[in-house]
């Protein structure tokens, strides 16, 4: 699966505004909502979903990457955005460390195998730490969904 | 002959040591392995010595890193082989294969993945 398979362009944030976990998580969901890939009114139910699922262990992953995620009846498709911190979040991290590239998914509850899939994308980008680097340091949406199209057409998508 | 030199023997020695132990293990979570497992999986995995590998057809991923768990992308039904080599591969491979036995602690749809 590639990100241009689950990435919203029109969602893509370079300088989130927010400063803590929820924070983050609310205006990614929100990008959503303003793109029409996720309703308004379904805007509460999921960030409260994600943050539930935040709570049964942080989705930081670690290098500085967190992967806010839920399952959600409302998408028949799997639906994901990415944004960037510039000065980094506090995300209870698995490696401690504050957490400046979120890669936020909603997938369909029946569809767990797409989910693994963009997980696995994102995974294996995220190894290469060029790619980390040059999404962080990303100074407009364009230029991370110019990255993203980089890794899809050259990078080692499976 | 390289035991015409005596580090070499040790060398010989100390490669014995390092045992490489096995086992197939299955994927039966119905989400497959996702954040949550590939977290708890290389949590475990990080508690040996001995270098823990995960195996599938085409890839093998270093199991003490959640990325790298997550690059298998595994889905419920998968087979995998747990690869464990050091002084403490067989408690490492039993810990392991534990814990894909008891599903990851989930019960199926019972949680968010």
């Amino acid at each position: 699966m590639k990100f241009s398979d689950f990435v919203a362009t029109d969602t893509i944030r370079s300088h989130v505004k927010a400063d803590t976990k929820e924070g983050v998580i609310r205006e990614m969901a929100q990008s959503l909502v303003d793109a029409g890939r996720i309703s308004a009114a379904d805007y509460e139910g999921i960030v409260k979903a994600i943050m539930k699922r935040e709570d049964l262990g942080s989705t930081g992953i670690g290098r500085g990457v967190a992967v806010p995620h839920t399952k959600h009846p409302s998408v028949n498709r799997l639906v994901g955005t990415v944004a960037v911190s510039q000065k980094g979040i506090d995300f209870q991290s698995l490696d401690g460390d504050p957490v400046q590239l979120f890669f936020l998914l909603v997938s369909p509850p029946d569809r767990p195998g797409d989910h693994l899939r963009a997980l696995e994308n994102i995974s294996r980008q995220l190894r290469d730490d060029s790619f980390c680097r040059l999404l962080k340091a990303a100074k407009e949406p364009i230029d991370i969904q110019t990255l993203l199209e980089e890794a899809d057409s050259h990078g080692v998508v499976s | 002959m390289a035991t015409d030199r005596g580090e070499s023997v040790h060398d010989i020695a100390a490669g014995l040591r390092e045992e490489t132990v096995s086992r197939e293990v299955v994927v039966v979570n119905a989400q497959g392995l996702h954040a949550r497992p590939a977290d708890l999986l290389a949590r475990e995995a990080r508690k040996w010595r001995s270098r823990i590998e995960l195996v599938n057809d085409s890839q093998r991923a270093d199991g003490k890193s959640i990325l790298e768990v997550l690059t298998l992308a595994a889905e419920a039904g998968t087979r995998l082989v747990v690869e464990a080599t050091g002084p403490d591969a067989r408690e490492a491979l039993e810990a392991i294969g534990s814990l894909f036995e008891r599903r990851f602690n989930e019960h199926d749809d019972e949680h968010e993945s």
